[in-house]
This record gives C-alpha cells, sequence and structure tokens, in this order.
C-alpha cells in the first residue's frame, strides 16, 4: 500500500529522474519531502527554490544540459509557473512538472478540483504551443504515468504534466513497482560543452522574417504526431448503449462506480476515460458517441473537459454536463440519477451545475 | 613580426549589433578573454538575460541558453547542479538582474552557487527603448522619468554589489568601468578573479560593469566618458568589495601594464 504522492515520487525515481527542484505548496508537499531524502540516496539533487518561478527556471537550466529533471507544485504555484513553461515548450526541453491541483481562482482551497484543466491542456502560458497532460485516476497511475511521462517528453522533446488532484495525492492503494531505468535516450541537442563540435544553443526566440512560424509549425507537426500516436483512454463499453459518460482522474473513479449501479439496474452504459488529456482522444468519443447517441461528462469543475468532449463527439449527438465545481464530488448515486434522467429526456446540450 | 594583439578564439568573426559608443562589446570581449585565458571554450556554458546582451550567442563561440526575463541565474543554477565541472556564467542587464530578477539573484548568491554573474549596469532599461531602471541615477532624465528620477516617487539607485557582497555565499563581488584604458585592465582581472573563484570551487562571484548607453542616456560617446567620471563613478564606487581568493588585495589590476 502506497500513498499517490510517494507513488509518484517513486515513479520519478524509477524513470532516472535525478533532478528536483520545487517550492513547498499544500497539497503535494509529500512529494518533495519523499524527493528530500531519496534523491542524495541515489546520487542526484534535491532542491528547495526561492519560488515556484525560480524552481521552473532551474528545471529549464537542467533540461537544457540534458538531465532527466522534474518539478511538483499545486494551482496557484503552477501559475506562476507558466512563463517558464512558455520558455521550455517554445525551446523544446522535455521535462515533468506534477500539478497536485486545489481550488481556484486565486488561493482558493485544497480540496480535490479539476478546475486547471484548460490551463493544462491549453499550453497556459504566452504563446501558441501545446503540452502533454497525462491524468491518473489511481495510485498504480501516479507510479506507472510519472515513468510514462518522462518518457513522453524526452520522445517529443516538450514538457510533460501529471495532473492530478488531492484525492490521488492522498488516498493509498497497493501499487506494482517496475524495474528501474538506467539508460535515458541520447540528447544531442543538449549543451555540454563545445567540445568536439560547434558551440549549441538552447532558445526561444527567433526574430528574422518567417523564422517563427517555421518554428511554430515544427512544434505543431509534433503535436499532430503526438494526437496521432500517444493517445491513451480507457473504455468500459457494451454492445448496445444508451448513453456514453466521459470523465478524467479521481472523478472517473465515481463514474465507474456509477456505471456498475446503472448496469445492475438495466441501463445500457459505456465509458470513455481520457488518460491523456492532450493528446486528447478524440477519435474514441467520435467512434464511441455515434453508438451511444448521448453523452454526458461528468467533471469536477463547470465544465472544461466538456469543451474537447463537444468537439470530439459523432455530429447530431445528445450532450449533457454533470459538474461539481469548487472541491464538491459527484456520488455514484447522483451521477446515477442524471444518467436515468438523461435516457429518458431528448433534449440536447443542457448543462447541470450543481 | 610578432603578433601582440588578436581577436580572442572564443569571439566569432562577427560585427557586433551594439550601438557607436555602447561598452557591451568590451564587456563581451572581455568575457572572452577570460575564457580563452582559463582555456574554458570546451567547457562553458553562458547563460544570457533578457535585454542586448541576449545575443550573446552571436559572438562567443560556447554553448548558451536563453533565460526568460531575470531568471539567468535560475537557469544557471539548474546547469550548474547538472554539471558541477563545467563552467556556468551569466550575463544580464541591470532591468534583468536588479529589477525582475533581483530575488533569483539574491538567493543564487546566498546559496553560494558556485556560477559567476556579468552584470551590466547602463542606468537603464537599453533595449526597450530607455526606461527607467533600479539603478537610474537621482535626477537622471529617461523615458519613463522625463522630469528625472525622484526618490520621493522612483526611490534610489539600488547598488547591487553593495547588497551582494556581505552574503556569506558570495565569494567574489566587484564593480568595475570601462570607459578609459586603465579600468578596462582593471576589469579583466577582477573578471580573472571572478573565474578564479568559481574554478577553485569557492562560491558566487559578481562582476558589475559600468557601462555607457549613449543612445539611451542621449549623450555623444565621449560625452558619455564624462558623465560615468563626473556622475556614474560617484553614485556607484568602483572597487573590489569582496575577494576569498588568495592575495587578494595585493592586486592592484596593473601588472602587464
Amino acid at each position: 500500500m502506497m500513498r499517490g504522492s510517494i507513488a509518484l515520487a517513486e515513479g520519478a525515481i524509477t524513470a532516472g529522474c535525478r533532478y528536483y527542484f520545487g517550492y513547498p505548496i499544500t497539497p503535494q508537499n509529500e512529494i518533495s519531502e519523499h524527493l528530500s531524502a531519496l534523491l542524495p540516496e541515489v546520487g542526484g539533487v534535491f532542491m528547495q527554490a526561492e519560488s515556484e518561478i525560480a524552481s521552473i527556471n532551474m528545471l529549464l537550466g537542467a533540461a537544457a544540459v540534458g538531465a532527466r529533471a522534474m518539478t511538483s507544485s499545486s494551482g496557484p504555484g503552477i501559475s506562476l509557473m507558466q512563463e517558464g513553461l512558455s520558455y521550455m515548450a517554445g525551446s523544446e526541453l522535455p521535462a515533468l512538472i506534477v500539478n497536485i491541483t486545489r481550488l481556484g481562482p486565486g488561493l482558493g482551497g485544497i480540496a480535490a478540483c479539476q478546475g486547471d484543466y484548460w490551463q493544462a491542456t491549453r499550453g497556459g502560458g504566452h504563446g501558441d504551443y501545446r503540452i502533454i497532460v497525462l491524468a491518473p485516476n489511481s495510485v498504480q497511475e501516479m507510479y506507472s504515468l510519472t515513468i510514462k511521462a518522462f518518457h513522453l517528453a524526452d520522445k517529443f522533446r516538450n514538457p510533460a504534466m501529471i495532473l492530478a488532484d488531492a484525492i490521488l495525492g492522498q488516498m493509498k492503494e497497493p501499487v506494482t513497482l517496475s524495474p528501474p531505468e538506467v539508460e535515458i535516450p541520447a540528447k544531442p541537442w543538449a549543451l555540454t560543452g563545445a567540445k568536439g563540435r560547434n558551440p549549441q544553443l538552447i532558445k526561444s526566440l527567433f526574430l528574422a522574417d518567417g523564422e517563427m512560424e517555421k518554428h511554430i509549425r515544427h512544434m505543431h507537426e509534433k503535436y499532430r504526431r503526438l494526437e496521432e500516436t500517444e493517445v491513451l483512454v480507457e473504455t468500459d463499453l457494451e454492445e448496445q448503449m444508451d448513453l456514453l459518460l466521459v470523465s478524467f482522474g479521481s472523478c472517473s473513479r465515481m463514474v465507474a462506480s456509477a456505471v456498475a449501479l446503472a448496469r445492475s439496474r438495466g441501463f445500457r452504459v459505456g465509458l470513455v476515460r481520457p488518460i491523456t488529456l492532450f493528446p486528447f482522444p478524440a477519435d474514441t468519443v467520435r467512434q464511441v458517441s455515434r453508438l451511444a447517441g448521448k453523452v454526458l461528462t461528468v467533471e469536477m469543475n463547470t465544465g472544461q473537459m466538456w469543451d474537447d468532449v463537444r468537439l470530439s463527439v459523432y455530429p447530431g449527438c445528445q450532450c449533457r454536463l454533470l459538474a461539481r465545481p469548487g472541491g464538491s464530488i459527484p456520488t455514484p448515486y447522483q451521477i446515477l440519477e442524471e444518467i436515468e434522467k438523461f435516457i429518458k429526456a431528448g433534449d440536447s446540450l443542457a448543462k447541470s451545475v450543481r | 613580426m610578432q603578433k601582440v594583439f588578436a581577436r580572442p578564439a572564443t569571439l566569432r568573426e562577427t560585427g557586433f549589433h551594439f550601438c557607436p559608443g555602447c561598452h557591451h562589446g568590451i564587456a563581451h570581449r572581455l568575457l572572452c578573454e577570460t575564457l580563452d585565458h582559463f582555456d574554458l571554450q570546451e567547457k562553458a556554458i553562458g547563460v544570457p538575460g533578457v535585454g542586448c546582451g541576449v545575443f550573446l550567442y552571436d559572438y562567443v563561440a560556447i554553448d548558451t541558453c536563453e533565460a526568460p526575463h531575470g531568471r539567468a541565474t535560475a537557469v544557471a543554477t539548474g546547469i550548474k547542479r547538472v554539471l558541477p565541472e563545467h563552467f556556468v556564467f551569466t550575463y544580464q542587464g541591470d532591468g534583468d538582474l536588479a529589477a525582475i530578477g533581483i530575488a533569483e539573484v539574491i538567493h543564487t548568491a546566498n546559496r553560494g552557487e558556485n556560477v559567476t554573474v556579468l552584470f551590466i549596469n547602463n542606468s537603464v532599461y537599453g533595449m526597450t527603448g530607455g526606461q527607467m531602471a533600479p539603478t537610474t541615477l537621482l535626477g537622471q532624465r529617461t523615458t519613463t522619468s522625463p522630469s528625472g528620477r525622484d526618490h520621493h516617487n522612483d526611490g534610489y539607485p539600488l547598488r547591487m554589489t553593495e547588497m551582494l557582497a556581505p552574503l556569506e555565499g558570495v565569494a567574489f563581488a566587484a564593480r568595475v568601468c570601462l570607459h578609459t584604458p586603465a579600468h578596462v585592465k582593471k576589469a579583466r582581472r577582477a573578471l580573472q578573479r571572478a573565474f578564479e573563484a568559481q574554478l577553485d570551487k569557492r562560491g558566487f562571484s559578481f562582476v558589475e560593469f559600468l557601462s555607457a548607453c549613449p543612445t539611451n542616456w542621449g549623450l555623444a560617446p565621449q560625452q558619455c566618458i564624462k558623465h560615468i567620471d563626473e556622475k556614474v563613478l560617484p553614485a556607484f564606487p568602483p572597487g573590489i568589495y569582496k575577494d576569498t581568493g588568495a592575495g587578494a588585495g595585493q592586486d592592484t589590476g596593473t601588472e602587464g601594464e
């Protein structure tokens, strides 16, 4: 049995991450506390920076010289990191950023919430870019998706984020650990001193006419490849369905319980759980929504992933949203009630914010 | 015939984009001479801040990493912690280091981070067109202090070298200037001492270069030299403010003359 935050920290060590830069913020301090003890034992470096701004820029430096490195924080701290994230995306630097979200806007609160979906999946900082976003829904995935995130970041030379919440950070579940990784892919672009080669440069400034457009098109070609090859999605479907549910992260656990309840009462329902939020499993949602006709999105915010669901559904599908923002959690019975109502009703595009 | 003066190996064969009379070019050359002096071309990693100095990589033939505005010392920290045997330095202007990046530089210095900072103080934001900087002199007219800097509204010029030198993590801190050949020689020696501090792993080293910005001061290059002597030096006294190395204080910076 392991706590989610600890599993994430252990996943980072398994993945060969040896550098951590961070600043205290609730509810993710267990990650940095655990790594402050673990990293020196494996020859790594743990640094508590003076701010999240310093953390993300230390991470930028470590990534620029080819290290596998990470930071972790929560909403307000992740907001401070957006400048650095934009520079890292523009400079094509791979690293892991963990957001154990809290309530917002502002100081908000520390309960579980999914209100940072837009910030994570739309880039977050200034400019025309994306970061890779993975959303675990179990302690096992806090471990295994952390390893996966380092791989994807290195493979695509792009920052990757784990988007989780206080439920996933604090709860304890069994975890199966994998053998440690010792080999990190070659990074011929990294700064290691101009020995036996020409000097190299890591930059995001492109002033010459047309140079920036070329660079952005190159980055977006990379994002298209991510969408084609790296989508992760979990589905629990039936041959015939009257309704499809879409939910991610901790919320999807409540939805899975509601799906079991609904089926026990004779409702034919399916569940799609996006694991990668960017790239979003648009093809899966389109194909499966065509079979079901009705799509109920359940989120712990006022409807953020709902945008991506509505952009992805098969034309003509009816879409509804069950939204619980501000730290409230939808119960399986509340979700079941929505399932029943939606299957029996015929209207489309209605929102239900409670 | 014996060659007594040559382009440093690390200085690329290209013209500077700097305005006539700007001292960035002299600072760049001193940087390259010092990199050559310690044979660091293959193990140096430079981090230019945002400002006129950002194009460092167009002139200095070493590995370089851009940093967001003010964040160069944090980026340098990340680099140095991964590659402790490499030579890591930042090159930052006064807006970059003394305004938006002041938290990062103070904490980098206080940690005794084994990196070197080259701080170009020309008392204005150069690249953005001459706005008031933390280092702008009292009474100095800029595009955002059109009646001259008034401490009632704008506070006082910030003296970074004096602020950083007392910190325990700082191994070397000096302020130098570049407006006469004698001062350039002292500046070269100070930069060497700063490099030695990092090479000896003694901690954070800092050299502030008082520089001219003729374009944004609205003065001809020769008038800038007079302005530095009469107005800048009284506000920003040059000197070695801290040196933890062997032979400190005995070095006048005049040997070889």
